[in-house]
């Protein structure tokens, strides 16, 4: 593989990591090995869901984005802000407040990812109506999702829908429209996504099903939280924002958003990346295949659950509800009657680069040779207590089989085997010593 | 014929819900760790399940064996009884025994056996009423 496509916006600050084994404990793909004291996070299997920074009581697990500074690079600069954000002022139920205010930041334009998810939504739809789709066919939205597929359930790379992500239709519609307007170059155009997760940054650097990310890069939803907040207060009304989304983009910031988009009555939709590997599994058996679709997000309650978001979720997620109902309201319009086909004819919506399997959770690349470590990972499982305690610095007493095998890890590395191990060296010493008296 | 490089056994009580499926996922990971490609571990992953279901509805307890070669994946299933009095009518689609409990669980829709026919390269049942059934599956890998 090649090591430029190996971008991870998780990363690790040394300085603040105990070695403790709350991240260790919690990867969804057993990515994080704690080593010396510290812990490391091997790349190829990461897929950027950023539980770990969830779970780290230290705020040792860092997500790598861009800063406001960054924006000043470019000499336009458009806002992508995702739906999520609107979730974090409960008190604001009024999206065209949060644009403007945004926009005071410092950005020329903002361009609402509701309205690039209103496109995908029709263009899925279309999608659903082709005949002998696999099934069920499964949400390219969240990025963490479609790599832990890669890791871990790459013979379900076919049912993943090959249209684009919201954010990456928004941005080329809201850089096309810019220039158009303002008659300039697209290369004097920064956009930036407003993020509530990692794995956007993620895909933004190493784009999936694409050559080339349309955005240009990420700034975290809580960097700007602390902007934007006093920003809001000082919007008069003559200054506000059209909300030009329906209220079924809003809907994309939470769980089952997608699916109530696409109006999609045989489909499931499922939120927290646990959750989500469970339906995967039965996926993979081949007993949801009388489903149509299936929607996963790695958060909990869908987007408003991202790391970066500084909401709680459950709020969020009640926020994000009432603004859909008061937009439903006034706008009762679907994305199917909101969006002309023209539109998804318009813009490369398709995944136009294959999803490859990422084979980080094999052996080896020859399979005689995998069968040999496999083997020999059995028998040394035997022999260890099973405790999964983590204190090898491995996830579980499988995965330190696993490292010994790769030559990562040494069998004393396990405390209860050492033990075992240094009372049998006592009991032998004091046999020598008795010998000798 | 190569020898045989991988072997994995794995015991199957009847109506035991609580340990279905647990198997078929042990199998599924080994197979992912070997880096078979995803086309097989598609299928076998679909087979597996239905074999291991199939011994909990079905059967009166029996025992799943993988064995794999750099050639082939091999699934086996034994059970001790009570045997498919008709074979040709439990290959047939739709066709099902299974209890009301399994029905009410969701399985039991007539789909198992043609399910793994058609997933395997190659396919081989036998059964005698009051002995047991044996399936054999084979998948190939390269």
């Amino acid at each position: 593989m090649d090591d430029q496509k190996r971008f991870h916006s998780v990363r690790l600050n040394k300085e603040l990591c105990k070695g403790c084994t709350n991240c260790l404990m919690h990867c969804p793909t057993e990515a994080i090995r704690v080593r010396k004291g510290r812990a490391h996070i091997l790349d190829e299997r990461c897929i950027d869901c950023g539980e770990c920074i969830r779970i780290c009581d230290y705020h040792a697990k860092v997500a790598a984005i861009d800063t406001m500074a960054d924006i000043k690079r470019f000499k336009y600069k458009i806002a992508l802000p995702a739906p999520t954000l609107y979730g974090q002022f409960r008190n604001v139920q009024d999206v065209g407040v949060i644009l403007a205010a945004l926009r005071r930041l410092g950005f020329d334009e903002v361009f609402e990812v509701a309205r690039g998810a209103d496109v995908v939504a029709r263009a899925i739809a279309e999608k659903m109506r082709e005949p002998m789709l696999p099934r069920p066919m499964i949400s390219s939205a969240c990025p963490a999702v479609v790599r832990l597929i890669q890791v871990r359930f790459p013979d379900l790379i076919p049912n993943i829908v090959d249209i684009r992500q919201p954010m990456e239709v928004a941005a080329q519609i809201a850089r096309a429209e810019f220039c158009k307007a303002h008659d300039c170059a697209s290369e004097d155009v920064g956009i930036f996504f407003i993020t509530p997760c990692p794995a956007k940054m993620t895909a933004i650097h190493s784009p999936l099903g694409q050559e080339k990310s349309a955005v240009d890069g990420a700034i975290s939803m809580l960097e700007i939280y602390g902007q934007l907040r006093p920003m809001i207060s000082k919007i008069q009304k003559e200054e506000k924002l059209e909300a030009t989304s329906t209220s079924y983009g809003i809907g994309w910031a939470t769980s089952s958003g997608e699916t109530k988009s696409i109006f999609q009555e045989n489909a499931l939709n499922v939120d927290g990346i646990q959750n989500v590997i469970r339906v995967l599994e039965e996926i993979e058996n081949n007993k949801l295949n009388d489903l149509a679709f299936f929607e996963g997000n790695a958060c909990t309650g869908g987007c408003v659950g991202g790391p970066l978001a500084f909401e709680n979720n459950y709020v969020a997620k009640n926020t994000i509800r009432k603004l859909v109902s008061t937009y439903k309201a006034q706008n009762p319009a679907t994305p199917q009657q909101s969006v002309p086909v023209s539109m998804i004819n318009k813009y490369p919506m398709r995944l136009d680069v294959p999803l490859e399997e990422n084979m980080a959770m094999s052996l080896d690349g020859n399979i005689a040779r995998a069968m040999e470590k496999l083997n020999r990972m059995n028998e040394i499982i035997d022999t260890l207590p099973g405790y999964d305690c983590g204190s090898c610095g491995s996830p579980t007493c499988r995965a330190f089989a696993e490292d010994i095998v790769l030559g990562y890890a040494n069998e004393m590395e396990c405390i209860h085997k050492l033990r075992d191990k240094l009372q049998s060296m006592a009991e032998q010493m004091v046999e020598v010593a008795q010998i000798r008296r | 014929m190569s020898q045989t490089l991988l072997h994995a056994e794995y015991p199957v009580e009847a109506e035991d819900y609580t340990c279905a499926g647990e198997a078929s996922a042990d199998i599924k990971r080994k197979l992912k760790q070997l880096g078979v490609s995803s086309n097989v571990l598609r299928r076998v992953a679909v087979a597996s399940y239905e074999v291991e279901l199939n011994l909990v509805i079905h059967s009166e307890g029996g025992a799943l064996t993988l064995e794999v070669t750099p050639e082939q994946v091999t699934l086996i299933s034994r059970d001790r009884g009570p045997g498919i009095p008709n074979l040709e009518l439990a290959m047939r689609e739709g066709w099902s025994t299974a209890s009301e409990t399994a029905r009410s669980l969701g399985f039991g829709a007539g789909m198992g056996l043609p399910n793994m026919k058609r997933n395997a390269d190659t396919f081989a049942i036998d059964s005698t009423v009051g002995e047991g059934t044996t399936i054999e599956m084979g998948f190939r890998l390269a």
